[in-house]
């Protein structure tokens, strides 16, 4: 928390003793005191097109629905949210953040999907002092070296999946292990959880494959894994690459050899495109939609009848980001400018999820269960709790 | 070209324009201000590609590697504790980015036509992996500069990047100054001769030109102040990517110069500014606002060949550059 | 690593570039013939992907989805070349890759509202879901031998289209000179309409063979289109034959790249481009300009 911040100073003190008067309005003590009827404005920085706008869209309709469930308001005020399409690009992110805390002066930020916009999104965030929740991308950064204060995230850190993982894996008795991922941040830090986890148990990473991102052409490493023959696979891959991934380890004949293992992710809203040849894969993830609990008994039906969208692991992260808000919002009663009482509030939020009840750790990222899940007959069966309560390693976090 | 040499009134709009530009700080909001500073910033990188595609006749599709390539310096040498000196940091990118650009450039001048564009593509294409898969420069989460490069020079320091507003200003008078740099260019007998191989370059060879050499100093140019311009940039927000070099971003660079008439001086300005505003405002018109922006692009390049500039100019023929005054 | 495995690997990167050939294709035919660079050449890719998923669920049969949805494909292909593509023949490339880079938006936009943004996958048809031992450990599916033969019978196809017909006789006037075409007496204009419908079918076709071994997602068609431009490239733009031997170097030095420099097999494409120019700047089937 250092760096950044000794900058912020310099740059405060500078701008207070400039001549640029319009800039100071934004460092108002509180802009609650304008009256207690203004809307709180919730910034959401989220993909709306591209490859990612799927999850833009679930996270988004799941936070306002659990805001509307509750009643549309947060500590009994209206709620304006600003939506701002990130396209998941990083060259446009400081652009768009800066957008939405300079000039919508938001009071809270949500975002992003990206891990490449969350960077970018985080420096700003820290900067600017504006209280953010990121509702997916799992950077692990942002809740180590670059972990402060005002930023908190309901998702996971990218070590966090795969690591249960690694102790699932050998405790089925797996020794030599290959692992393979795109190689991009959250593919490497996620096969670096999973290493950690089956090394500490006492196996053995045979060999680790990354692939070029976000490339889906898998057949020579597919080969590749053959002539190596490890006990199991572990991978990391999301999304269309899931799917693509799935369906070749299951045509190529390896699934009946040598057990395919991952993250949960490679079976989240993708279950239905890959069909059969996802069949058996085991997986740890934060949740599962077969979750049994009281939370998700109520919200899986609630929220696919209210957005006829379904409920997975992304509506789920969305919908805690609404709870927190909530919580928090209701701590201060809408005092948004109440900023370090609706930090503390945040802080100390027992949220009662779909995925079970979590907290923060010091480092403001959940202190969660981790599913061991099986996928029979196009659903990830639960088949107990990987690892209790895990909070991430948060590497490098100095909270100032 | 019937041009009707209205100087006066040329002269006036661009006095109203540099007040304008000038006062603007007084009264604009903080977040303007920024935007404003970003808009400079893509301008000075689509001068520098109009001097490709406008000037040159070299449609270059990876012109987002100069630019990217120079952010990626400037994380490289600052230090993490304190704020690089900009007296060195700055030609250091600006030069690494030429340097990269004669490489390049060296192997992409012996092609031509559309080759030239999928060669340029090419290498911006290997750049992006190298820094995307590479080990030592942050992956795909890109890299921080943590302090904005500092101008001071001994105990003078009268320009303080993390101001906002010096930004503005360094960034407005870094436009007026490639302009004037490539207004004079264009001028030299240098530029008489990049002109006359976009219009016809078997002429100038037959005339004895070492054509392939002037293209060559041209792209180094050209890449030398992309490198300006992703200096800048990535001074400004600290962050550096590998999608800062993307085919995607060559493409919207290559969006501002036609947009706002290649082969004028002026035009890339305004192109990047309508681009940056037209971005803006059918994002808050509709999910499906790359829907309109697609059909604005194709709509553009169907009815406004010659960019916005030519709306005031009225040129004809896209294809040659007789007069840019 | 054993013999076994360097040719389950040749087997591969072959297969893959079968794939890459019967996109890279249609891609070269409109950029000898016609002139016009295509960056729309992916979306066809992945409208032939959409039109696969969403009339297979309708029909419940790929063969039908395709052969219902391939004339749709080229009629938006004939469409777009009339109301767009046909006003660029005289104007410089860059105009064409802005156009159509245009276009890649408007595509994008169009399949989200039709289709929305979630995954789809698209099963192999019931008898071709079987597979062939390779190996202890690896075998071969089936349907994906099928892509390779369908992919020949179409390269042989539009061999035997330019070399015997009248139409081949056509494109092959058009291409070496369009001046000399027109003063002939034929219809350049219905040829370049044919010919952008076939690149725009092709590409489309591709997609749909491609749907049941790929996922059907939102911006699936950029990955293809840059690769299939290298291959273009490589092979020399406009020669069919071009085509075929760049999809195969492509296809191969992807695969053993993946293997050999697993650290860098991104850039692996690349390089061999940018080596190729440097060594024959036309590429290797191309003419010289």
């Amino acid at each position: 928390m250092s760096k950044i911040k000794r900058t912020d100073h310099r740059r405060r003190r500078f701008i207070q003793g400039a001549v640029a008067g319009a800039a100071i309005t934004a460092f108002a003590p509180s802009r609650f005191a304008i009256g207690g009827t203004a809307k709180v404005k919730v910034g959401i920085l989220l993909p709306y097109s591209g490859t990612y706008a799927f999850l833009g869209e679930k996270i988004t309709a799941a936070m306002k629905f659990a805001i509307a469930q509750a009643g549309g308001k947060l500590g009994g005020r209206d709620i304006e949210f600003v939506q701002l399409d990130s396209e998941a690009k990083p060259p446009k992110a400081t652009e768009n953040t800066n957008k939405l805390i300079t000039g919508e002066n938001v009071d809270f930020l949500v975002g992003p999907v990206h891990s490449g916009v969350a960077m970018a999104m985080a420096k700003i965030a820290r900067e600017e002092n504006v209280i953010t929740i990121v509702p997916n991308a799992g950077a692990n950064q942002l809740t180590g070296p670059l972990c402060a204060p005002n930023i908190f995230r309901t998702s996971f850190s990218n070590w966090q999946p795969s690591f249960p993982s690694g102790k699932v894996v050998y405790d089925d008795g797996h020794r030599n292990v290959v692992t393979m991922a795109w190689n991009y941040g959250a593919g490497k830090q996620a096969l670096g959880g999973f290493s950690q986890g089956f090394e500490d148990a006492g196996g053995k990473i045979v060999k680790q494959i990354l692939t070029p991102f976000p490339k889906v052409e898998f057949q020579a490493y597919l080969t590749e894994i053959a002539a190596l023959k490890p006990d199991a696979v572990f991978v990391f891959y999301a999304g269309g690459g899931a799917i693509k991934f799935v369906k070749d380890y299951a045509a190529s004949g390896l699934k009946d050899k040598i057990p395919l293992y991952s993250s949960g992710f490679l079976t989240e809203g993708t279950l239905k495109a890959q069909g059969a040849a996802a069949e058996g894969i085991k997986t740890t993830l934060h949740y599962s939609e077969t979750l049994d609990n009281p939370a998700n008994r109520i919200f899986r039906p609630a929220f696919e009848k209210a957005t006829g969208k379904s409920a997975d692991v992304f509506a789920v992260q969305g919908y805690d980001t609404g709870l927190l808000l909530l919580q928090a919002m209701n701590a201060v009663k809408g005092d948004t400018g109440a900023q370090k009482e609706i930090i503390t509030a945040m802080e100390n939020a027992v949220i009662d999820s779909p995925r079970g009840k979590w907290t923060f750790s010091a480092a403001h990222n959940p202190i969660q269960d981790f599913y061991l899940r099986q996928v029979v007959d196009g659903q990830n069966k639960v088949l107990g709790i990987a690892h209790k309560a895990l909070s991430d390693l948060a590497k490098g976090c100095r909270m100032g | 070209m019937t041009n009707l040499r209205p100087t006066r009134l040329y002269l006036l709009i661009a006095l109203c324009i540099v007040i304008a530009v000038g006062l603007f700080p007084l009264f604009g909001e903080k977040f303007h201000i920024l935007l404003a500073t970003r808009i400079f910033i893509l301008a000075i990188f689509a001068m520098s590609l109009n001097l490709l595609i406008g000037f040159t006749g070299l449609i270059s599709f990876g012109h987002a590697a100069f630019f990217g390539a120079a952010g990626y310096i400037l994380a490289f040498v600052a230090p993490e504790d304190g704020a690089a000196a900009f007296w060195w940091s700055a030609p250091l990118s600006i030069g690494g980015a030429a340097l990269l650009a004669a490489g390049i450039g060296w192997m992409s001048i012996r092609t031509s036509g559309v080759y030239f564009i999928m060669i340029t593509l090419a290498f911006a294409q290997m750049l992006y992996f190298f820094f995307n898969d590479s080990p030592y420069f942050g992956g795909s989460d890109g890299a921080f500069i943590y302090f904005k490069p500092s101008l001071a020079i001994g105990s003078f320091d009268p320009v303080n990047l993390d101001n906002r507003v010096h930004f503005y200003y360094l960034a407005a008078i870094l436009v007026l100054v490639v302009w004037a740099f490539l207004a004079m260019l264009l001028r030299s007998p240098f530029g008489q001769v990049i002109k006359g191989l976009r219009a016809n370059e078997p002429r100038m060879r037959a005339l004895g030109y070492p054509t392939q050499r002037y293209k060559l100093v041209s792209f180094i140019i050209a890449g030398g102040l992309a490198g300006l311009a992703g200096y800048l940039n990535a001074a400004q927000s600290g962050y550096i990517s590998p999608a800062h070099l993307g085919w995607q971003e060559s493409g919207s660079v290559m969006m501002m110069v036609i947009l706002g008439g290649m082969g004028s001086l002026h035009g890339p300005i305004l192109g990047a500014f309508t681009f940056v505003l037209l971005h803006d405002i059918l994002r808050d018109l509709s999910q499906h606002w790359l829907l309109l922006m697609g059909g604005v692009i194709v709509a553009i390049v169907l009815f406004l060949p010659n960019g916005l500039a030519g709306l005031f100019t009225r040129k004809r023929i896209p294809q040659r550059d007789d007069d840019h005054d | 690593m054993d013999i076994s495995f360097f040719l389950i690997q040749a087997l591969n990167g072959v297969q893959y570039g079968f794939l890459l050939f019967l996109v890279a294709s249609g891609l070269t035919l409109i950029f000898g013939i016609m002139g016009v660079i295509n960056l729309a050449h992916g979306s066809f890719y992945m409208i032939g992907a959409y039109l696969a998923y969403w009339l297979t669920g309708l029909t419940g049969s790929l063969l039908l989805a395709i052969l219902l949805g391939l004339p749709l494909a080229v009629l938006t292909g004939l469409a777009i070349e009339r109301f767009a593509i046909s006003h660029l023949y005289t104007r410089d490339h860059l105009y064409q890759v802005l156009l159509t880079y245009g276009l890649i938006l408007i595509f994008n936009e169009m399949q989200s509202i039709l289709w929305g943004n979630d995954l789809y996958g698209v099963a192999i048809p019931e008898m071709l879901t079987g597979s062939i031992r390779l190996t202890e450990t690896q075998s071969y599916p089936v349907y994906r031998l099928f892509v390779s033969l369908v992919c020949i019978l179409v390269a042989l196809g539009m061999l035997l289209t330019i070399q015997k017909t009248r139409l081949g006789m056509m494109i092959r006037a058009g291409a070496s000179n369009r001046e000399m075409t027109q003063i002939l007496g034929l219809n350049i204009k219905q040829l370049y309409a044919i010919v952008f419908g076939a690149g725009a079918g092709l590409a489309a076709f591709a997609g749909m063979m491609a749907a049941p071994i790929e996922a059907v997602y939102p911006g699936m068609g950029e990955g293809i289109l840059i690769t299939s431009f290298v291959v273009v490239v490589i092979g020399g733009i406009g020669s069919i034959k071009g085509a075929f031997f760049g999809a195969m170097l492509i296809g191969l030095a992807d695969t053993f790249g993946s293997v050999l420099v697993p650290d860098y097999s991104g850039i692996v494409i690349y390089a061999l481009m940018a080596l190729v120019l440097l060594w024959r700047p036309q590429g290797l089937f191309g003419q010289r300009v």
